[in-house]
């Protein structure tokens, strides 16, 4: 089952008792310390980071030292410092390339489950086409065609991910339009759009809340392989994707790629197991207790 | 199920034409001029070439116009030139499409065979240590950047430890083999060069293990999922009732009928391997398609990177569409359209 389908297996308006206790689980409040931290890091590197990101902080090429926690990069910047400051352009690119895909791919989906006939045929075919790409591959097309550069690589994503959040709301607008309360409110005289507003779109929102926590991770890396192959961000901009790629052309140096490796690998990480736990709520066969 | 199979086949024409009309979309937002992106900014001076290439193409004409002329070139399986390479794309991706197979093929075994082996050891002990470890394991798979996994296992096996040989699908001096089915590894053994053969095997083994790994943590859930779902029906309690062995229920009734669900995810592993496959070939300096795609993205090289996109759009489609029919002919509910 996918996880699609695992998150549409919620049942709208569940009690919030039993979600707070299960949600407590080890895994989740790891993933939540670490997103927690990371929070931090990008709001105060700036007031006691001891060295500029991309200025030059000491020799070229050093190893680990005292000085220079992660050594130095080829241009005697300290990786460390560059990696901290990393966090400020995934985590907001990563953030804002979701919140689009999803404001798009919601609005797409509720008017296509809920108006059905031509429209829901139009805008789920766009869709149908769109995940007819390897996501990758396509996001590199587009970012290539509308030039290298962090917001074109951003807004590739967007255009890769929409069709996602566009099968999920129409998904759930589909199975709540059914519901007695959207019947008893078109029988009262409500016009289609209150409807679709005011009765279906709110209740539509919790799985399309949990795939979002789970994708977080997914555009950090992917937006890091776009960076990685030169189509995100540019030097010096100490983004992660692009600070491996300075660390791969000499891998005898293995601590310049490693500090924004784990940084991804850690952020990614944490989210998949908010995601994950999250997930294990919403299973149904897990749920029986 | 059967009806919906043949739903996905109709729909097929349809993605086709669509994939191809988003590729023709994008030759066209491409900034700057398109006959550039065509030719290449050098051959711009030559008047001869761009009258060509204008007729040809048909950038004197009409949006429409152009949209029907690409589509004919298509068919004909004319993608461009490449303007890096200077050679078509179609040949390019051709010449390059056995290097990328060879890596698929072997990291879907890695991932399949260790896959299956995790999620059937997290299954026997489930809600263990090993079940836990099991897990971490494949959420690892999912998260951490590859681009920087394949460096970190250069680094340690071929720099360090000096066990396994560097980037390349062979040593730099090495000539490849006489060409037969592309892959290295079988078309070493045909010709007799066992040296050879273990040294295009050996060059694999990190690329495929880094690219299979995303594979492993996919499959192990999956298999661990449906054998605890198979585990806890009455067949298997009968045979454990008529005296089998735990082991031999777990695998010949357990695992073989878990196997089935697995199937499903064929086509989704797919999309991730290919994804994988961009990144790991870019590391391991492997000449496929996806380091060709990563090249033509660096230079801007559109025609090629455009019809990396074509060619990767019909086999997503491809694996898709054989995903559902294997699962068809695999599973009986589904061939009879019965519950």
């Amino acid at each position: 089952m996918s996880r699609q389908e695992l998150a549409l297996a919620l049942p709208p308006g569940r009690p919030a008792r039993r979600w707070r206790a299960r949600w407590m689980s080890v895994p989740v409040l790891c993933g939540l310390a670490v997103v927690a931290a990371w929070l931090i890091v990008g709001l105060t590197v700036h007031l006691w980071a001891p060295y500029d990101p991309v200025m030059l902080a000491g020799r070229r090429l050093q190893p680990p030292s005292a000085a220079h926690w992660l050594g130095t990069d080829a241009l005697g910047r300290d990786v460390l410092v560059r990696t901290l400051y990393g966090v400020r352009y995934s985590l907001p690119i990563a953030a804002a390339v979701l919140a689009v895909a999803v404001a798009i791919g919601c609005a797409l989906g509720a008017v296509a489950g809920f108006f059905g006939t031509l429209v829901d045929g139009i805008i789920m075919r766009l869709a149908d086409i769109t995940l007819s790409f390897p996501p990758m591959l396509l996001a590199m097309a587009i970012a290539a065609s509308l030039g290298p550069g962090l917001v074109n690589a951003g807004l590739a994503m967007v255009i890769v991910w929409w069709p996602i959040y566009a099968r999920l709301m129409r998904a759930q607008v589909l199975s709540i339009r059914a519901l007695d309360h959207v019947e008893a409110a078109v029988a009262g005289g409500a016009k289609p759009g209150r409807v679709l507003i005011k009765h279906i779109v709110p209740l539509c929102w919790s799985p399309i809340l949990v795939n979002a926590t789970i994708d977080v991770g997914q555009v950090v890396l992917l937006i890091a392989g776009l960076s990685f192959i030169g189509l995100g961000a540019k030097p010096p901009t100490p983004e992660w994707g692009q600070m491996i790629a300075e660390g791969a052309s000499s891998f005898y140096h293995w601590w310049i790629a490693t500090g924004p490796g784990v940084a991804i690998f850690s952020l990614s990480l944490a989210f998949s197991f908010i995601g994950d736990g999250i997930r294990d709520l919403l299973d149904p066969r897990t749920m029986q207790e | 199920m059967t009806r919906t199979l043949i739903r996905r086949i109709l729909m097929m024409p349809f993605l086709v034409l669509g994939i191809v009309t988003v590729a023709f979309m994008l030759s066209q937002i491409t900034r700057g001029d398109p006959l550039a992106a065509l030719i290449g900014e050098r051959q711009m001076g030559n008047p001869t070439i761009v009258a060509a290439a204008k007729a040809k193409w048909g950038l004197d004409r009409s949006l429409p116009e152009r949209y029907a002329i690409y589509l004919g070139n298509l068919v004909q399986g004319d993608m461009g030139t490449s303007f890096r390479t200077r050679q078509p794309v179609a040949s390019d991706l051709s010449r390059r499409l056995p290097a990328t197979l060879e890596l698929v093929v072997a990291a879907v075994l890695i991932g399949g065979v260790t896959g299956v082996f995790l999620g059937v050891l997290a299954a026997k002990y489930r809600d263990t240590i090993v079940d836990t470890v099991v897990r971490l394991l494949a959420l690892t798979g999912s998260s951490v950047p590859m681009f920087w996994l394949g460096l970190l296992v250069l680094f340690i096996f071929s720099v360090r430890l000096g066990i396994l040989p560097g980037p390349g699908r062979l040593d730099t001096r090495t000539a490849a083999p006489e060409f037969v089915t592309g892959f290295f590894t079988i078309d070493s053994l045909l010709a007799g060069q066992f040296a050879k053969f273990r040294e295009a095997l050996a060059h694999l083994v990190l690329p495929a293990s880094v690219l299979g790994w995303t594979v492993t943590g996919i499959v192990a859930r999956l298999v661990r999922a449906s054998m605890i779902d198979v585990m806890s029906q009455d067949f298997v309690l009968a045979a454990r009732a008529k005296g089998a062995g735990a082991w031999r229920v777990l695998l010949n009734h357990g695992l073989r009928n878990a196997l089935i669900p697995t199937l499903t995810i064929l086509g989704f592993t797919f999309a991730y391997l290919i994804t994988g496959a961009v990144l790991t070939e870019t590391i391991f300096s492997w000449p496929g398609i996806g380091s060709y795609a990563v090249d033509a993205a660096r230079s801007l090289d559109y025609p090629a990177i455009i019809g990396v996109t074509i060619v990767g759009g019909f086999a997503f489609l491809i694996a898709n569409l054989l995903t559902d029919i294997a699962y068809a002919i695999v599973d009986p509910r589904v061939r009879t359209g019965g519950a």
